[in-house]
């Protein structure tokens, strides 16, 4: 059992090392690049991108889904295992907030960046009409902005508080800040009554929405004629893609923290086991909803239907369908089974595995489909005929991943990562619990 | 005691509220009446006018109090752009056995829609239901659907439909998501990627033509970053023309028209449409998709049998003639 002052070392926000510096220079120079490229797009127009009148939608429609489908991990982990009660959460649920406020502040930025008139982004609200799905997302992506972000900064204020006091004598300056943004947090009975309660409100209040965003993004597709999108299991299917896509972002950045700030002691192989199984949960789902989405259609498929899952099975698109069903579903599945599959390392592999899978999965889902009208594609270019992102979509993804990233790393800089005060509490509890019981 | 205090005060406002605003009712009422029959009996000039009611009685005025009023305008008949025209409802009618491929249409539309990139409106397209039945032509146009897949997911309402039938683009408001290409099952909708190439001469013959920019002309003059599509050419049939690809036909295989008239023209003759789809089996494009479109096609009943031979003279298909 640690007592307060080790605990509050271990725990404090730290400078960046030389390695953190590194990281961090880096990511702002993918930024420069995407941001340079992106005034080129809007100067040019979308012609600097490959998608044309057949694949009109590309990889930031895929991207896009890909952001919203990680920031699932807030309501599905925070939300849930706070809801059921599951107390081995407390170490993960800061990381959880944070991914999930970051991807889908990004999903936002990245759904502006497909508008080829980014200069008439108010038309949305000014002539905004409810029946298309693009104005359910103009409401449900704000919503989600706001709630994410509440979920993580009302659990948060003790814990400025804490910084606040720390902070006082070394760096003053630092200290206001934290203290302007701790709301007064004195530890008072009457707030902690109010901060309990709004917790829970959001917490209950996530979950919905959580599962409103994945499927109206579902919706974007499906409420097209276009074969392989009209699918009426597309909610559910994206749903539970989210779940994978979040839990597998969220494993994959608990290892990588866990070792850059010496968290062995707080994330433990437990949380990890704990973790492995809830992926393993949700890859199963997935599964489901994979055989239900490729493998039944296959026996009634009409002719149309038919050229399209043959491209993605056996065809054009096979390679990277099979690499997303495999290395993003099976493998992951097969390895968390066994228990020496759940500890950390591998837990790591198998969660880098599951997110650059699930990017990939969404790509498949956008591009082949928009290749595949109803009437045949003539009287256009042959490179029409086809889709693969050019220089200037890479540029620009790479730097929508990289400000995702930013965001971040600039919260775990400055935010302890580890509720410091809810660790102490539970440890106080559980030190009262072993004097009594002895 | 305090609590009887109160009551009493309240009692007194609220009387003294009502009784105020009585008065001062009553007050304008009067004042009202007054200046009516001040005016009565002041203008009152003796001269007598003898006018007829709409429902034919005379009856006879006072000339003071005639007065000059506008016409009565009635709302449904003004021309608005984005409600089309009153009374009409225009479809078109493709005789598949009738096209031979001349792509005469394409090129007219091209011209006169000043349309310079590789997205042509019109396309004539090669089909084939299953491997062992012969090919044929078949020109796709907008279906200018009833139920338009694209007007449902416009977040904006920048595409819209219109009471004559019309489908049309406001390339002003347009936002370029492109949901709306994804939606259209006809794949009928083309993108401006980049700045069109229409440039000055398009405004300048635009202007020789006579054609102001409107959203009329679904996407005419092109707008960067908005999609353009077959528009059913307002332009044309507001000169009581036919749209350019009829007329532009060698084979008389577009006919255009007013299904409120049942009256469909190819340009050399002018039909009964319900006859002339009853007769001829005329069908819908995707009729299953329940677009219902407003275009109907002529089933392709003279085929080539040996569809190798049609294709002698093919060479593959491009929206824009190119130099060779």
């Amino acid at each position: 059992m640690k007592n307060y002052d080790t605990l509050l070392n271990d725990l404090i926000p730290r400078k960046f090392g030389k390695r953190g510096t590194i990281w961090t220079v880096f990511l702002i120079l993918i930024i420069v690049v995407g941001l340079i490229a992106y005034i080129d797009q809007v100067n040019k127009g979308q012609v600097v991108t490959n998608m044309r009148d057949y694949a009109l939608w590309g990889i930031y429609i895929s991207n896009f889904v890909f952001f919203v489908a990680t920031s699932f991990v807030g309501s599905v982990t925070v939300a849930v295992l706070r809801l059921t009660n599951n107390d081995w959460r407390t170490p993960i649920v800061r990381i959880a907030e944070i991914i999930s406020l970051a991807a889908i502040v990004m999903a936002g930025i990245t759904i502006m960046i497909d508008m080829a008139r980014p200069d008439r982004l108010l038309h949305l609200f000014i002539y905004a009409r409810l029946q298309s799905p693009i104005t359910w997302d103009v409401i449900i992506v704000p919503t989600s902005i706001v709630l994410s972000f509440l979920l993580l900064y009302f659990p948060l204020l003790p814990d400025l508080a804490i910084l606040k006091k720390y902070h006082q004598k070394s760096k003053p300056n630092f200290s206001k800040w934290y203290g302007k943004l701790a709301l007064n947090w004195t530890g008072s009975k009457i707030q902690k009554s109010i901060q309990t309660k709004s917790i829970k409100i959001i917490a209950l209040m996530i979950i919905p929405v959580g599962i409103l965003l994945q499927t109206i993004d579902a919706w974007l597709f499906s409420t097209t004629y276009r074969v392989g999108w009209d699918s009426t299991n597309m909610g559910a299917y994206f749903i539970s893609g989210a779940f994978v896509a979040g839990v597998g972002a969220l494993v994959t950045l608990m290892y990588i923290i866990r070792k850059v700030r010496k968290l062995e002691d707080y994330i433990t192989e437990f949380h990890f086991d704990k973790l492995g199984k809830y992926l393993a949960l949700a890859c199963l789902t997935y599964l489901y909803f994979n055989v239900n989405e490729y493998l039944i259609p296959i026996f009634t498929a009409p002719v149309q239907e038919d050229i399209h899952l043959n491209t993605l099975i056996s065809g054009e698109y096979a390679p990277l369908f099979w690499f997303a069903q495999i290395v993003g579903l099976i493998l992951p599945l097969i390895i968390l089974i066994f228990k020496k599959g759940r500890k950390p390392l591998s837990m790591f592999i198998v969660g880098l595995m599951v997110v650059v899978g699930s990017w990939w999965k969404r790509y498949i889902i956008v591009t082949p489909t928009l290749l595949h009208p109803f009437l045949p594609i003539e009287g256009v270019p042959e490179s029409w005929h086809h889709y693969f992102p050019s220089m200037h979509e890479w540029l620009i993804t790479a730097a929508t991943l990289a400000m995702a990233l930013l965001i971040i790393t600039v919260l775990v800089r400055y935010l302890p990562v580890i509720p410091i005060q809810r660790t102490f509490d539970e440890q106080e509890l559980l030190k009262t619990k072993k004097t009594t019981e002895s | 005691m305090e609590n009887h205090d109160k009551n009493s005060r309240r009692k007194f406002i609220d009387k003294g509220l009502k009784l105020g605003l009585a008065t001062a009712i009553g007050g304008i009422g009067l004042s009202k009446l007054a200046n009516k029959l001040n005016a009565k009996t002041e203008n009152n000039s003796g001269h007598k006018m003898e006018l007829m009611t709409t429902d034919g009685t005379l009856i006879e005025v006072d000339s003071s109090e005639v007065m000059e009023m506008d016409h009565s305008i009635n709302e449904d008949e003004k021309y608005n752009i984005r409600e089309g025209m009153p009374n009409r409802k225009f479809v078109m009618v493709i005789d598949l056995a009738k096209c031979k491929n001349a792509l005469k249409c394409v090129s007219a539309c091209n011209k006169h829609h000043y349309i310079t990139g590789d997205n042509a409106w019109l396309k004539v397209h090669k089909m084939q239901e299953s491997r062992d039945t012969a090919s044929y032509w078949m020109p796709r146009t907008c279906m200018h659907c009833d139920q338009p897949a694209c007007v449902t997911v416009c977040p904006v309402g920048a595409t819209f439909k219109r009471r004559d039938g019309l489908v049309l683009i406001d390339n002003e408001r347009c936002i370029g998501c492109r949901f709306c290409m994804a939606a259209c099952p006809y794949s009928t909708r083309v993108f401006n990627w980049s700045e069109p190439k229409q440039g000055e001469t398009s405004e300048i013959t635009m202007e020789l033509h006579g054609h102001n920019p409107s959203i009329e002309h679904a996407g005419l003059p092109s707008v960067k970053g908005t999609p353009d599509k077959c528009d059913f050419c307002p332009h044309t049939i507001d000169k009581g023309e036919l749209p350019h690809c009829v007329t532009a036909c060698p084979n008389g295989v577009f006919y255009f028209g007013d299904k409120y008239e049942d009256a469909v023209s190819n340009g050399a003759v002018t039909l009964r449409l319900s006859k002339l789809l009853e007769d001829k089996a005329g069908y819908r494009l995707l009729e299953e998709l329940g677009t219902a479109p407003s275009v109907y096609y002529l089933p392709p009943v003279d085929r080539l049998v040996d569809f190798k031979d049609g294709l002698k003279d093919y060479k593959k298909f491009e929206s824009v003639e190119k130099p060779d």
